[in-house]
Order: C-alpha cells, then sequence, then structure tokens
C-alpha cells in the first residue's frame, strides 16, 4: 500500500510540475501545440485520401518517413553513447546525464514508431502485428524482428528511467544487483534496434544500394554522432535554466567521441564510395543519382553534397581540441552533425536507394507539403514528451523534488515540489 | 517435382495452430467489454470486421461465411450478380510461365486484358504488366528501358520488347519480407496477397527486384459496368486502399483449367503457361527445347517466369 500511495504521489507530483512554468516554458508547449496540431490535420487528409496525399509511388514506395524513422532509431540508440562510459567505466561526470540519453531515447523511439505509423497503408491493422492476436513473420521478416526490438528496447527504457526516477524521488537509490544489468543490457539492445533497422535495408539484394555489409556499421557510427549532438545542446539549456550541474568536461568527451564516430562514419562511407566507383558496374548508378543526377535527374543532388559539407566540416570542428571546447564552434558542430546525418539518413539512404527502381525506371521523388506537416507534427510530438519528461526529471535528479513516504495515511502532506524547480 | 511441391510451403508464413478457439474467445471477451454490438461481430463472422484471423487459421465455415457475405457486397456494390472463389491449389500442379521475346511486338493488349480481367484500378490507373520498350543494340539493358512508349507504332524498328510482371519466385523476396505473412506463395507456386491481412507497410515493394507489386495509393475505383463479376479471394476481387496487389498468373483462371488473360489475347503467342508436372505440356516443350533464362539470375529468386528466344 505504501508503495502504491507514493508511487500516487510521484505521478500527482510530476503533473503538478508539469503544469508550472514560467511564459517561456507555456510558450514552447503552446508552439509545439500547435505544431501538433498542423500535423494532425495534415495527417486526417492523408488518411482520408490515401498515400497518394504524399509524394510516393510505386517506383519510390518508401521515402521521407521511412527516412525519418531511420535516423530516429539511430538517435535512441546513441543514448548508449553516454551509457557505455558511464557505467562500464565508472564515469563521474557523464553518469549524471544518462538519465537524459534515455529520455531522448524513449522520445526518439515514440517518434520512430509514428513515423511507421503514418507510412503504413493501413494502420487499422498493425494489429496483425501483434503475435498471437495476428501473425508476426519471424524469423523472416526483418520489419516484424524490428517490431521487436524497438518495442523492447522503448519498454527497456521507460522501466529503467520510471524505476530510477521513483527510487530517487523516495530518497533512495536503485537496487545495484539489479539496475546495472539492466542498464548494461540496455547497450547491445541499442546497438541492436539499430542493426536490425540497417538489416531491414540491407537485407534486400533487390536493391544493391542497401544491399552492402557496411551498412549496419555505417548507421551505428553515424547514429553515435547525431543523437549525442542533441544531448550536448541540451546538456547547456539545462546547466544554464536548471541547477542541474554538468561539467565541461562531460560535455568535451562526448564531443571528443562524437569526433571519433564521424570520422569512422566518413570513413565507411568513403569505402562504399570507392567501391562503385572503381568498380563501375551497373549499380553505380544509385551513387551517380546521389552525387552527379542520372539523366538530368538532379532533384536529391544538392542535399548530399550538403549532407557531406556539414559531416565533413563538423568532423574537423570536433577533431581540433580547441574548436570541440570553444562554445561556438562546439554548438556549430552540433547542429552541422544533425543537419548532415538528418539529410543523409532522411532523403541520402532510402531516395537513391529506389531511384532507379528495379527496372530502371527515375521518378523523381521530392517530399510532399502533407508530409513535411505530418513529419513537423510528428517531430512537435517526440519534442512535447520529451519536454515533459525532461521536465519532471530534473527537479528529482536535483532532489528538489521528494515524496515523503513516512507521512501517515490520510495526512494531507502530499509530495514536496520546492519553487526553484520552475524554467 | 515432388520438391516442386515442397518449396511452396516452405516460404509459407509460420501457422498458429493451435490454441485458435481460446484466443478467439480471449478476443471476444475483451471486446465484449467494449460493446455488444463488438461482441456479435465476433461471434457472427464478416470479412468487413475488424478482428478476424490469419486465413490459413480460418475454418471452412468460416470462410464460407466471409466470401458469402463478400459477394452480397460487392454484388450490391456492382449492380449484378458477382462470385468469389477460394479455389485452392490443385495436387501435383506446379505452374510455370514463358515468354518468347523473339515474338513479343510490344502491342501490349497483354496489359489491357490484365486490367479487364483482374479488375485493375482505372483511376489512378494500376498496370500489373510493364512493358519494357528495349534497344536492341544495348540488350536487355533496364537503365536505357523506355515502359512509356507510344503502343500505335510498335514494332519500332532497332528495338525489342520486354513485358514484365510478378515472376512467382520460388524463393520470394517479398514473402520473407512480408511482418505479417499476408503474401506467400501457394502449393501451386502462385504468390498470392490477402488484401484483408496486408498492412500497406511496403517492405515486399522494396524487396521485390522485378517491380511486380503495386501499392493502392487511394481508393481504386473500377466502373461497375467493366467489373468482371467472377472473382478470387486472393486474386481479382477489387481491392482496398492501402494495400499491395500483384499478377496472380489469374488464380481464379488456371486454378479452373484456364489460361490466363495475357496469354489467351497475345496475338502472336508469345506467351506460354502450363503445368510443369504436365510431360506434354507447353510449357515442359519450351523448358526441354528452347533455350530459356530468368530476370536478375544471380539474386537466386528462382522465378516460375522465364524468357526465351523461339525464332
Amino acid at each position: 500500500m505504501r508503495f502504491v500511495r507514493a508511487f500516487l504521489q510521484f505521478v500527482a507530483g510530476s503533473t503538478r510540475i508539469v503544469l508550472r512554468g514560467n511564459a517561456l516554458y507555456w510558450s514552447w508547449i503552446a508552439l509545439l501545440v500547435a505544431l501538433i496540431v498542423v500535423g494532425a490535420r495534415a495527417y486526417a487528409h492523408q488518411l482520408a485520401t490515401g498515400l497518394v496525399a504524399t509524394s510516393m509511388r510505386d517506383q519510390v514506395s518508401w521515402a521521407f518517413y521511412i527516412g525519418n524513422f531511420t535516423f530516429l532509431v539511430g538517435v535512441a540508440a546513441a543514448a548508449v553513447l553516454l551509457v557505455i562510459p558511464a557505467y562500464v567505466y565508472e564515469w563521474k561526470p557523464i553518469k549524471e546525464v544518462v538519465i537524459l540519453g534515455e529520455l531522448l531515447a524513449i522520445s526518439a523511439i515514440v517518434m520512430a514508431a509514428l513515423f511507421v505509423l503514418v507510412d503504413v497503408g493501413r494502420p487499422d491493422r498493425l494489429w496483425h502485428l501483434i503475435p498471437g492476436l495476428g501473425l508476426l513473420n519471424v524469423p523472416a521478416s526483418m520489419l516484424a524482428w524490428d517490431v521487436v526490438v524497438l518495442n523492447g528496447y522503448l519498454v527497456l527504457n521507460v522501466v529503467i528511467v520510471t524505476w530510477l526516477l521513483f527510487t530517487l524521488v523516495r530518497g533512495r537509490h536503485p537496487a545495484k544487483a539489479i539496475f546495472t544489468p539492466l542498464v548494461l543490457f540496455s547497450i547491445p539492445a541499442a546497438i541492436g534496434i539499430h542493426t536490425v533497422t540497417a538489416f531491414l535495408y540491407s537485407g534486400l539484394s533487390a536493391r544493391p544500394f542497401w544491399h552492402s555489409a557496411i551498412l549496419a556499421p555505417r548507421f551505428i557510427a553515424s547514429a553515435f554522432c547525431s543523437g549525442p549532438a542533441v544531448l550536448l545542446v541540451l546538456m547547456q539549456l539545462l546547466r544554464k535554466y536548471t541547477r542541474f550541474e554538468i561539467q565541461d568536461v562531460a560535455i568535451w568527451k562526448v564531443a571528443e567521441l562524437m569526433a571519433y564516430s564521424m570520422g569512422f562514419n566518413l570513413f565507411l562511407f568513403g569505402a562504399e564510395v570507392f567501391t562503385e566507383y572503381y568498380a563501375h558496374t551497373e549499380h553505380l548508378v544509385h551513387m551517380r543519382y546521389m552525387f552527379t543526377g542520372v539523366e538530368g535527374h538532379t532533384e536529391i543532388v544538392p542535399f548530399m553534397w550538403a549532407s557531406l559539407g556539414c559531416s565533413v566540416v563538423a568532423f574537423v570542428l570536433f577533431l581540433i581540441p580547441r574548436t570541440r571546447r570553444h562554445w561556438v564552434t562546439l554548438n556549430l558542430g552540433c547542429l552541422l552533425i544533425y543537419s548532415g546525418v538528418y539529410l543523409e539518413k532522411g532523403m541520402g539512404l532510402v531516395i537513391p536507394g529506389l531511384t532507379p527502381d528495379t527496372l530502371g525506371e527515375i521518378y523523381e521523388y521530392g517530399p510532399s507539403r502533407g508530409e513535411w506537416e505530418v513529419a513537423i507534427g510528428v517531430f512537435a510530438i517526440g519534442f512535447l514528451l520529451f519536454t515533459l519528461m525532461v521536465k519532471v526529471a530534473t527537479p528529482i535528479m536535483l532532489g528538489e523534488f521528494r515524496v515523503d513516504t513516512r507521512v501517515a495515511a490520510g495526512s494531507a502532506a502530499g509530495p514536496v515540489v520546492r519553487p526553484a524547480t520552475a524554467h | 517435382m515432388n520438391r516442386e511441391a515442397s518449396d511452396g510451403t516452405a516460404c509459407a508464413p509460420p501457422s498458429v495452430g493451435e490454441g485458435t478457439l481460446s484466443r478467439r474467445d480471449f478476443l471476444c471477451a475483451v471486446v465484449g467489454c467494449a460493446a455488444a454490438a463488438t461482441l456479435a461481430g465476433c461471434s457472427e463472422f464478416t470479412h468487413t470486421s475488424f478482428f478476424r484471423k490469419h486465413l490459413r487459421e480460418l475454418s471452412k465455415e468460416e470462410i464460407a461465411r466471409m466470401l458469402a457475405e463478400l459477394e452480397k457486397e460487392l454484388s450490391e456494390q456492382y449492380g449484378k450478380p458477382v462470385t468469389v472463389g477460394i479455389d485452392a491449389a490443385r495436387p501435383g500442379v506446379q505452374f510455370a510461365y514463358a515468354l518468347d521475346l523473339s515474338r513479343c511486338v510490344g502491342c501490349r493488349r497483354c496489359v489491357k486484358a490484365c486490367v479487364n480481367e483482374n479488375n485493375q484500378g482505372r483511376d489512378p490507373a494500376i498496370e500489373w504488366i510493364r512493358v519494357l520498350e528495349m534497344d536492341k543494340d544495348k540488350g536487355i539493358d533496364f537503365e536505357h528501358a523506355n515502359p512509356y512508349y507510344e503502343a500505335e507504332q510498335v514494332p519500332r524498328p532497332g528495338h525489342f520488347y520486354m513485358p514484365v510482371a510478378c515472376h512467382h519466385c520460388r524463393d520470394a523476396p517479398c514473402v520473407k519480407s512480408c511482418p505479417t505473412g499476408a503474401t506467400w506463395s501457394d502449393k501451386d507456386g502462385i504468390v498470392v496477397i490477402d488484401y484483408d491481412w496486408c498492412i500497406g507497410c511496403r517492405c515486399c515493394m522494396a524487396a521485390c527486384p522485378y517491380g511486380a507489386r503495386r501499392f493502392n495509393w487511394t481508393e481504386p475505383k473500377v466502373p461497375a459496368e467493366e467489373v468482371n463479376p467472377q472473382m478470387h479471394y486472393l486474386g481479382n476481387r477489387p481491392r482496398p486502399k492501402g494495400v499491395v496487389e500483384k499478377c496472380t498468373f489469374c488464380v481464379h483462371r488456371v486454378r479452373a483449367g484456364r489460361y490466363p488473360a495475357c496469354v489467351e489475347v497475345c496475338p502472336v503467342g508469345a506467351r506460354k503457361f502450363g503445368n510443369l508436372n504436365d510431360p506434354n505440356g507447353e510449357i515442359r516443350y519450351v523448358l526441354e527445347n528452347k533455350r530459356v533464362f530468368v530476370l536478375k539470375n544471380e539474386l537466386s529468386t528462382r522465378p516460375r517466369f522465364y524468357y526465351f528466344y523461339g525464332i
């Protein structure tokens, strides 16, 4: 009973925290809600007319939505970049912010799942994927496996975060014997979600652009840059607006790890480029479509060069210790990495993989207005979720929000929330 | 040929044989709490009801009821008597197809016949067969193929024509990729789709090396007067919005001993079809006496669709 009561107090207190904030907080929430409304309207239209509301057609049958999905799985996987040093090497300065990584992972998985939801033709039949009720085609189908690992990863992170916060809020610490293995398990799980997502593509022999053994390593390498790029900016915001203490050294360490993964990512990509251009087989056409265009079809060429440019510049900025430690260049680097990887996964992976199609036809795809609106709506949902979770987690981590489990039953004393939490 | 027969089921989705009844009861219990109407929907199974089982788990009675329901619905919709069959694969039958590239003139009559026979959407136009015009001096080169040539001028000098539709692969990448087992290779080798089970994720379209699959990007429209009322549940019945469709070798015809519509209509006799197990069949003659090849052999999909040069 005491446990249940404490949990109810935890929920009530969290709700109270979420409902309390300054003008900046409420304008941010209002903006996100407005964007969600825009996305919901576009999605309602798409539901009514069908996916013809998008620019996708038989030739390019996956596009912007699935690109976003892939990118976000990477962001979700990247939480491990923080988990690995924090728990394996017991590296203090990062340990405090691991929870932010896990919250980001939860939001990213929710967004990724939403991007799949908006992409399927029959969302009303998604229950066909539930084993027992429907039929999950494992072990053959990679998408079936992706459903399993993504949901598993979501549950894992929700359990870890909820448990940690609920324990801290009662002024205790989680039992290490169970908690540490759980956290350690999230490391292979994170690698797993992005690997399976890569296999979804690389397993398709019909699409030579994807059918490459280094696609999964490339996914992991690029995710290890893009996910932390979000976190670095967030860490700076948190320590500015709350009493959250994040040491410079923690931020620099993450930036250093990002430099290595970006270097590795560029190396792997270079290996792909070399193999295709040197061998110069008919499979080169997809890479040519990406970098130079084919027969005057150049829709995605600027995006790809922009992506490459962003990634290379960011790599240099993060590699040189002076620019890595300078706040302007550090944040510029984060922005460049995020843009570079987003363009690469959002446009550069899916579309050249499907263009030209398997019988050589070129259909030039560019996202429709509806697709943009739906995508913005999905991102707004993720940002909203993340904002609310961080709003609750921050005062708990700082010890400003506690529920008193020793209070006698029937007492009026509820959760204690100190006013300092507002930001 | 026994190996052939077992191949059909090798790609089949895993069946969940046991406990189907209890699961259904469970469903009824769950949904029953929500509304009595839904409960009725559970006990009186219809094809439109939200919850149903995979086709392979439905009993004969349930399937019969579902088809009757469909027939009634479609007859009302199109204002003429519609029959929806579900003929199963006949034992000992292994279908295969062969296309004579030296005879095909690219007239696209097969495309038209296929559209009419199989109730493909007219607006937007869905065509299961794609006829590619290719340069004779380039050979089979998809990068320079043209599927949008003008049909009145065929055959254009210096060109040859290559029709492509579903190759009904023995190791079908589409079947492997489907997360819900909505598409499978039947015992006679025909790769079919249950349009009421497909979730529209389009993994199969990404997986297919032959560009054979079409998606219903919006509600397909077939004028009532043009609807072919002889339908098959896994074949030419009208498809809903948001699901994938493709060539079924005219499953409703071939399982009744007839030729596919494209074979029948071809004015130059370029299309051959039959049972591989029939030693006197046309298809056996072609495979034994002509030099045949399959598209994208290197992908090891083992198509049932062969090309050859007859003259």
